[in-house]
């Protein structure tokens, strides 16, 4: 139905009035992508056509803009953005639709694939390109078993292949001029088929701590096993001059309070020094802690993800490791 | 109120990873299984629902047989009955290959809620519940930590990025994905343990679904450990040294101390 040639179209979302940062590494991965198979790029965005913002786009310049734009959409609800998206994808028509890895976009990606008969491959972390382009698809990869093993996943069919792009997993890239076209489109929706009524997001509790100025993060996870552990970690952060941070197993089982919460749902905080204790490293805690200037992890398995990002590891028993580095600081502090 | 949930068996959070001779899984000999974390969380928010306002909690699971073990479980823990799609080969099924085996065997149960994990421990895909709510053609919710009755339906507190979240109402039946972590997981009582040998689980193939089978859309073609191109320094030595080394480091090297 589309008299445009097929290509790439990728979905961007604002969070904080901008286009979020993991929405401009979305599009360098379907840059990525297309260049590996001669596509060329679109980008969508849910806003009124003069919005500002549409002047913020930067990276390398897509062949189209699409300004979705339905007074529906003000407010996210799945039924209302995948009733929309679908509509585009079909005027579009690409071969590729591409999400950054966000969790709107797990709420309604899954259903809107299912619309066009697709499976959404979910938290693509790397796309490798084959020559022969035509031929060989493009091979997918995704972590399976929180961290622990890659897999390697190829679309087969014909219908549009729809990748939604992990957090961190590609760089942004530098701003290059193009012609680009900003196109409106207005979607035809219903209000009564919107099924689910939002409420306004809200906080859960005032900050009281703002681990966000701390300049060294003593961070503890699961492996600390009980809560009657944790002066243990508590010590060394106190030699240290440290805030206690956690893992979500830790905050959610109340042995601290959430705002302790490094990652995806918690804090983001990239202070000095971070040290990972008994943290496996799944991505959810990752994407809170990789901007650290040192990271130090702390575990017992050496194959923990925790040590792909790591500076420095020590690979132990933490109830000999941490008692043992809380003398030594206490040693070296005098 | 009646609930039906879905429950995966996955492999235990520390199984040992050794990739299989066909290279696209890992080798399952010697692991151990286990309920899927955010499920036994759906698990328990279907109990309290019951608890409060009556009704019935069905289970719902799809693999071999040995998943048969983790249904016992959840029927030790509550659940009333259970619905066990049997199948040796669920690998070959994509994400919307299992979603329709599961509404396949649950489409004529008129359960006014189901409830998925968010995401599986061992794929992680974070998409069967929303796919299962498409293929049903009801609303759904995901990332919810909290279930209340409400006129017509349920509100639910949902998860945001970020420590935020918000409130979404809902009509039943619907379809919610639960994350991890809201509440304290109830364990299996003697009693319940013993009544839940009496209790009826229904195992139907694939084949007995007539769910058509169609041709994967997404498939995995291989597994592999994660190349490490890691710059980690390890410290080594006894647990005395290696904390020494680290103190060095931090000192003299990164200069936070
Ligand atoms: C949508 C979503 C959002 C999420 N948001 C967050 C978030 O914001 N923050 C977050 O942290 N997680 C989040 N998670 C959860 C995340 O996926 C992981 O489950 C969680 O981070 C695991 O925490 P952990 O590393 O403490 O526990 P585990 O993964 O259980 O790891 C424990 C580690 O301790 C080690 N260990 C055990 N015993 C010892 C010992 N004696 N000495 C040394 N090491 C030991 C083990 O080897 C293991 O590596 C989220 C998940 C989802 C799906
Ligand atoms: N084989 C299965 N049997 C029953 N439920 C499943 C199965 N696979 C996935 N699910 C459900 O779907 C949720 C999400 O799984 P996934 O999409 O694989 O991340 C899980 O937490 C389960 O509740």
């Amino acid at each position: 139905m589309s008299e445009l040639t097929s290509g790439v179209l990728v979905f961007l979302e604002i969070k904080n009035r901008e286009i979020s940062r993991i929405s401009w590494e979305a599009m360098a991965a379907a840059h990525t992508l297309a260049e590996g198979h001669g596509l060329s790029v679109d980008v969508a965005l849910v806003s009124s056509p003069g919005n500002p913002i549409f002047e913020t786009i930067h990276g390398k310049a897509p062949r189209t803009v699409y300004a979705i734009d339905h007074p529906l959409l003000h407010e996210y609800t799945a039924d209302g953005f995948a009733a929309a998206y679908a509509q585009l994808i079909e005027q579009v028509n690409p071969s590729y639709v591409v999400f950054p890895h966000t969790y709107q976009v797990r709420d309604f990606a899954p259903c809107l694939a299912t619309r066009f008969k697709q499976v959404l491959i979910s938290d693509v972390t790397g796309i490798e390109t084959h020559a022969g382009a035509e031929t060989a698809p493009p091979t997918f990869i995704r972590q399976l078993l929180q961290g622990k093993l890659n897999a390697h996943y190829r679309h087969r069919g014909t219908g549009p292949c729809f990748l939604s792009i992990q957090a961190g997993a590609f760089r942004a890239d530098a701003a290059e001029a193009g012609a680009t076209t900003l196109a409106t489109f207005e979607p035809r929706l219903d209000a009564a088929k919107i099924r689910t009524k939002p409420g306004e997001p809200f906080r859960a509790s005032a900050q009281t701590v703002d681990l966000g100025s701390a300049s060294i993060l003593v961070s503890v996870g699961r492996g600390i096993k009980e809560e009657a552990n944790l002066p243990i970690v508590q010590e060394l952060a106190t030699a240290l001059g440290a805030e206690l941070a956690a893992s979500r197993p830790i905050c959610d089982s109340g042995w601290l309070p959430m705002e302790r919460q490094v990652g995806s749902s918690g804090q983001t905080v990239a202070p000095k020094v971070y040290l990972a204790i008994g943290i496996s490293g799944a991505i959810q805690h990752l994407v809170g802690m990789k901007g650290s200037q040192c990271i130090v992890a702390i575990n017992k398995d050496e194959n923990a993800p925790i040590f792909e990002v790591a500076d420095y590891g020590i690979v132990g028993d933490l109830f000999d490791v941490v008692p043992a580095l809380t003398a030594a600081v206490l040693k070296a502090k005098g | 109120m009646k609930i039906i949930v879905a429950i995966k068996q996955v492999p235990e959070r520390d199984a040992r990873i050794r990739i299989d001779a066909e290279g696209t899984w890992i080798d399952l000999q010697d692991v151990e299984f286990t309920l899927n974390e955010s499920d036994a969380y759906a698990l328990e928010e279907a109990l309290q629902l019951k608890e409060e306002h009556g009704g019935e909690v069905v289970v719902l699971s799809a693999g071999p047989e040995r998943v048969g073990k983790t249904i016992r479980e959840a029927l030790a823990k509550g659940a009333d009955r259970a619905i066990h799609v049997e199948s040796d080969d669920l690998a070959a099924y994509d994400a919307l290959g299992v979603a329709r085996l599961l509404a396949a065997a649950v489409k004529d149960e008129q359960a006014d809620l189901i409830l998925t994990g968010l995401q599986s421990d061992d794929l992680g895909l974070g998409q069967t519940g929303v796919i299962l709510a498409e293929l049903l053609g009801l609303p759904h919710a995901s990332l919810i930590l909290k279930i209340e009755a409400a006129e017509g339906g349920v509100k639910v507190l949902r998860e945001l990025e970020d420590g935020w979240f918000q409130h979404v109402e809902l009509p039943t039946p619907a379809v919610l994905t639960i994350q991890s972590g809201n509440s304290k997981l109830r364990y299996a009582t003697l009693m319940g343990i013993k009544k839940a040998k009496t209790k009826e689980v229904r195992r139907v193939t694939p084949l007995e679904l007539a769910a058509e089978p169609e041709a994967s859309v997404v498939v995995l073609e291989r597994v592999l450990l994660p190349n490490k191109q890691r710059t980690t320094q390890i410290l080594g030595g006894s647990p005395a040294e290696a904390a020494a080394a680290l103190v060095e480091k931090l000192r003299f090297e990164v200069r936070a101390l």
